[in-house]
């Protein structure tokens, strides 16, 4: 790892006007950040460590029946607050599926949506890589690439953002609350991460000194809490980044969907709110053929990348399959295997 | 180039320690480099294996991924820590006990790991004790074994 200056400033401004400073990283739980910078993917001269700022650990009920989760709040520590795991189950399903009890125990909110993709290509120095080093050209296309985007994708980057969390989060309208130069401001997470288009290196809304200080749930995410999953594949039973995942909201009334929430995690390079799907699924028969059409629409424009078209048919069964899991309604208590495919055996009771 | 180093005051195992480390020192090689506490292991120094498991104010986490500088005034527990008076914790014994390693490089990690998933109250059930120990590795494969251990000790502890 390259040596850096490592301050720890006491204030928000005070974080933000260091950090603005080119060549600048704030670092906060550092399971990602430390990671690419021991492979010298980056290597910031100066680290900025945000990880004692007061008032970013909070977890807020807001007055019109929203959330305030500060950017600091720990993956574990969210995860495992009862009152939250059980209004917004889906999201504690996929914090509960990420990384194992160590990281979550040091990752943080504002962290996880900053994570970088795991591409192997992205990794590795001796390839090339336009999102590591814009114009170098991209040897994910044409490589080992069956775990890579089916949607979204360019010929400039077919790479995926790994987060779990973001996938329920962009399904309830999550809001990212920005704190820089100019002052705060609010960006909806389905406009934060960016797709490559030719420009993979821009991966979200934030810049230079900008610090994420807050994700905000609006009040109608709460709604959901009786019929909400997160669905995960896998290529072993834990501790993997997904292949493709899902999370799922339903509000049903008499047989109908009254309200619909779908997203797609693992497809593309960021998380994919699958809004056709859902124009689908409203005001039509909760069953499993409505299922089904939404995940033909959710699934209508993807492409494969590379060796990768048996994802695009994995993720229509899996949207299928999250939706059902979200009809049958959420479970009293979270699987032990939280958001696994295996979890649903039937008569098998889990205890998590 | 050049930078100068900052100094860190570490509080491990109840004894505190003033050392002065460049930034970049993280915990994993503090512990093992510069104090000589070398029951905590290195095995991928990437945050994928778990043998670098140590505990930062009670909780496990990974001293791979974390500077020795962000510890500062927090308490850290390695293995070394873990006995009292000579006495083996309920883990260690039940890791002998049950045979629950081969080469034993990943065991210090696995012990850390499974003294706080007993203390988090994720132990009560074989697969519960698989997934919250999914993040420590073993390639020996001693896994039915260590679950074995996880399972006798949380017993042991909740009587």
């Amino acid at each position: 790892m390259r040596d850096f200056d490592y301050i720890r400033p006491a204030t928000i401004p005070d974080a933000i006007a260091a950090a603005a400073e080119p060549g600048s990283a704030y670092l906060a739980g550092g399971t990602n950040l430390l990671d690419l910078m021991k492979g010298g993917i980056t290597s910031p001269e100066r680290i900025v460590d945000i990880s004692r700022l007061p008032e970013l650990n909070r977890i807020e009920r807001l007055d019109y029946g929203g959330l305030r989760i500060g950017a600091l709040v720990r993956n574990a520590d969210l995860a495992h607050d009862s009152a939250f795991a059980s209004t917004y189950p889906a999201v504690a399903e996929a914090l509960l599926s990420g990384a194992s009890a160590q990281l979550r125990n040091a990752a943080t909110v504002g962290g996880n949506l900053l994570q970088r993709t795991r591409c192997s290509y992205f990794y590795d120095t001796a390839s090339a890589c336009n999102r590591r080093e814009p114009g170098a050209g991209c040897d994910a296309l044409g490589g080992e690439n069956r775990l890579h985007a089916v949607l979204g994708w360019s010929d400039a980057c077919i790479a995926t953002h790994p987060s779990d969390f973001c996938v329920p989060l962009v399904a309830l309208d999550a809001v990212v609350e920005i704190e820089g130069k100019k002052g705060r401001r609010h960006v909806t997470l389905e406009e934060f991460h960016r797709l490559p288009g030719e420009t993979p290196q821009r991966e979200n809304a934030l810049e230079p000194g900008d610090l994420i200080v807050a994700v905000r749930l609006p009040a109608e995410a709460a709604s959901f809490s009786a019929n909400a999953r997160y669905l995960k594949v896998r290529e072993r039973t834990s501790y993997a980044f997904a292949v493709v995942s899902a999370a799922a909201a339903l509000v049903v009334d008499g047989g109908k969907i009254r309200a619909a929430r779908l997203a797609l995690g693992g497809v593309a390079a960021k998380p994919w709110r699958a809004r056709s799907a859902e124009a689908v699924l409203l005001g039509a028969d909760a069953n499993e053929a409505s299922f089904a059409s939404a995940a033909d629409a959710a699934l209508a424009d993807a492409s494969p990348s590379g060796d990768n078209a048996f994802k695009i048919e994995l993720a229509r069964r899996i949207v299928v399959r999250v939706l059902m899991s979200a009809l049958s309604g959420t479970p009293e208590r979270l699987p032990a295997l939280p958001a696994s495919p295996f979890s649903n055996i039937p008569g098998v009771r889990h205890d998590a | 180039m050049t930078r100068t180093t900052v100094p860190v005051h570490l509080d491990i195992n109840g004894d505190h320690h003033e050392l002065q480390l460049e930034p970049r020192v993280t915990l994993l090689d503090a512990l093992r480099d510069r104090l000589g506490l070398t029951g905590t292991k290195k095995g991928c120094d990437h945050g994928q294996c778990g043998a670098c498991t140590v505990h930062v104010d009670g909780e496990r986490v990974l001293a791979c991924l974390t500077l020795a500088a962000q510890v500062e005034g927090r308490t850290v527990t390695t293995i070394e820590g873990l006995a009292r008076e000579g006495e083996m914790h309920p883990v260690q014994a039940a890791f002998l006990e049950q045979d629950a390693f081969q080469c034993g490089y990943c065991t210090p990690g696995q012990i850390m790991s499974a003294v706080a998933c007993i203390r988090e109250g994720h132990a009560g059930s074989d697969e519960e004790i698989r997934e919250y120990m999914a993040g420590n590795l073993c390639r020996c494969g001693a896994y039915p074994h260590i679950v074995a251990a996880v399972r006798q000790a949380a017993l042991e502890v909740q009587s």
